[in-house]
């Protein structure tokens, strides 16, 4: 997987055991869903059903490279890594 | 990932459930703010039972209502007021609720502090006691700081402070944002609206045009105050304010009054808006989810008289309930239109017939009749 330019994405290690946090609920919505944080009391917004779908995969996966490259097209990887990357930073997702 | 349409066009089309749900628990109010935006006063006796205010935030939790903006009326003049703001926070429902911060006693404050999952705002229109008392009455700014000192002591941690932009406070900001720092609390500005008794002091209270200029560029400089998206009128000056900036009415916003009657937005009192009732056969869920009203807003709307203005897709026209309530029509520009074209609406209106807010709850004014 190519490294993205933007520095969010550089400090997102996809090799890690990424997993939704346990703070974190989802609310699917049509064009995706809305993720609420109880900790930080943020709302955060997944804005496809496939980004929702990835987030709900990293259970059965090891590390987020693996459910990317296990589940998203070549063509897409990258785009789903600075999403996940996104979420990370607003602590929807957590290392475990 | 393929080019969708934006989270705004998405937003526009509606949600399953409500973003940001107020929920106004009583008329009852132990102040008179000139501009309050429910009229309130005095209690309904038709207002919701305990039990039903329970049934309602059930239905939060299946719906997946993550946390609900309670206001009133003063909230807390409500006896059961703790106990639904306990049953709420322990069935995860996250409260945020707005008072005027006259019964945040000591005590109280320390019981506040030891709930979680609780948000405070304390509402405050001037920096000063002469600015806040003429709006929200006298010894008004005195209870409030009394309740943010009270917060302070009981370690509750950071609560809000709440403001409505006015001709009177908009030179305040900093004082504002000052007094916020003081306390470890965070600021929240919003917008005056002529809804409520608001209708009677907007001519006098609504910020001049040089001034909402110097609040855009204020918040500009300020990303981290609270604003509950409420200024999205003046993102036709520039950059776009942080926000999801469009009218969430009936799409992602809506309000359910101390009746459990359900408006399109808290701004927006009048039967014209009035989706339907939590009382009625399927709750709220059907009336968000199957109201005419609401589907009605959740169709892409025109732009009206906005349509060859090319900031349109900054502003989105502005507020519905300012445009509603200066008897302007709802695709046209916002009275407040930072472009000038509100005015020029205003002064060309031949109406004279401009909607008054209903359900006024205010109480009487007393009038000293003296006898010769």
């Amino acid at each position: 997987m190519t490294s993205h330019s933007s520095s969010l994405t550089a400090e997102f290690d996809a090799s890690l055991n990424w997993k939704l946090s346990p703070e974190v609920a989802i609310r699917p919505e049509q064009f995706g869903a809305l993720a609420y944080h109880y900790g930080n009391r943020r709302l955060v917004f997944l804005k496809s059903k496939d980004l929702v779908q990835l987030v709900h995969d990293l259970a059965d996966f090891d590390s987020a490279e693996a459910a990317i490259l296990a589940t998203i097209a070549p063509k897409q990887q990258q785009s789903y890594v600075a999403a996940l990357a996104r979420l990370a930073q607003s602590e929807v997702l957590v290392v475990s | 990932m393929s080019p969708e349409p934006s989270l705004r066009d998405r937003f526009k089309l509606g949600l399953d459930a409500p973003i940001c749900l107020t929920w106004e628990l009583t008329y009852a109010c132990n102040l008179a703010c000139v501009h309050c935006l429910s009229s309130s006063g005095r209690r309904d006796p038709r207002e919701l039972s305990t039990d039903e205010a329970k049934r309602i935030i059930d239905e939060m939790v299946e719906m997946q209502i993550f946390y609900v903006n309670i206001g009133g009326g003063e909230p807390m003049v409500r006896t059961d007021f703790f106990e639904l703001l306990e049953y709420a926070t322990k069935k995860n429902v996250g409260v945020k609720f707005s008072t005027n911060g006259t019964r945040i006693t000591a005590e109280n404050a320390r019981y506040l502090a030891s709930l979680g999952y609780l948000d405070i705002q304390i509402s405050l229109d001037g920096a000063d006691a002469a600015t806040n008392d003429h709006v929200r009455g006298e010894g008004s700014f005195a209870s409030a700081i009394q309740a943010m000192e009270h917060l302070k002591a009981a370690n509750f941690g950071e609560f809000k402070i709440s403001v409505v932009v006015t001709r009177h406070n908009a030179a305040q900001l900093d004082d504002f944002q000052a007094l916020a720092e003081t306390y470890g609390a965070q600021l929240r500005l919003t917008r005056l609206r002529p809804s409520g008794r608001g209708v009677d002091v907007w001519d006098e209270l609504h910020p001049t045009a040089a001034q909402q200029r110097d609040l855009y560029t204020w918040l500009l400089d300020h990303p981290q105050t609270l604003t509950g998206d409420s200024f999205f009128h003046l993102n036709a000056l520039g950059d776009p304010i942080d926000g999801l900036n469009l009218c969430g009415a009936g799409r992602v916003v809506c309000l359910i009054d101390p009746i459990g009657d359900v408006y399109a937005c808290p701004f927006v009192i009048h039967d014209e808006f009035l989706a339907g009732n939590v009382r009625s056969e399927g709750g709220f869920a059907r009336v968000w989810r199957e109201s005419e009203l609401f589907r009605e807003l959740r169709e892409p709307g025109s732009a009206g008289a906005c349509t060859s203005c090319g900031s349109y897709d900054a502003c989105q026209g502005g507020c519905m309930a300012a445009k509603f309530f200066t008897g302007l029509p709802l695709d046209g520009p916002d009275p407040e239109c930072v472009l000038g074209h509100g005015e020029t609406a205003l002064k060309a209106q031949k109406v004279t017939i401009i909607p008054r807010p209903l359900g006024d709850h205010s109480k009487p004014v007393r009038v000293s009749v003296s006898s010769h």
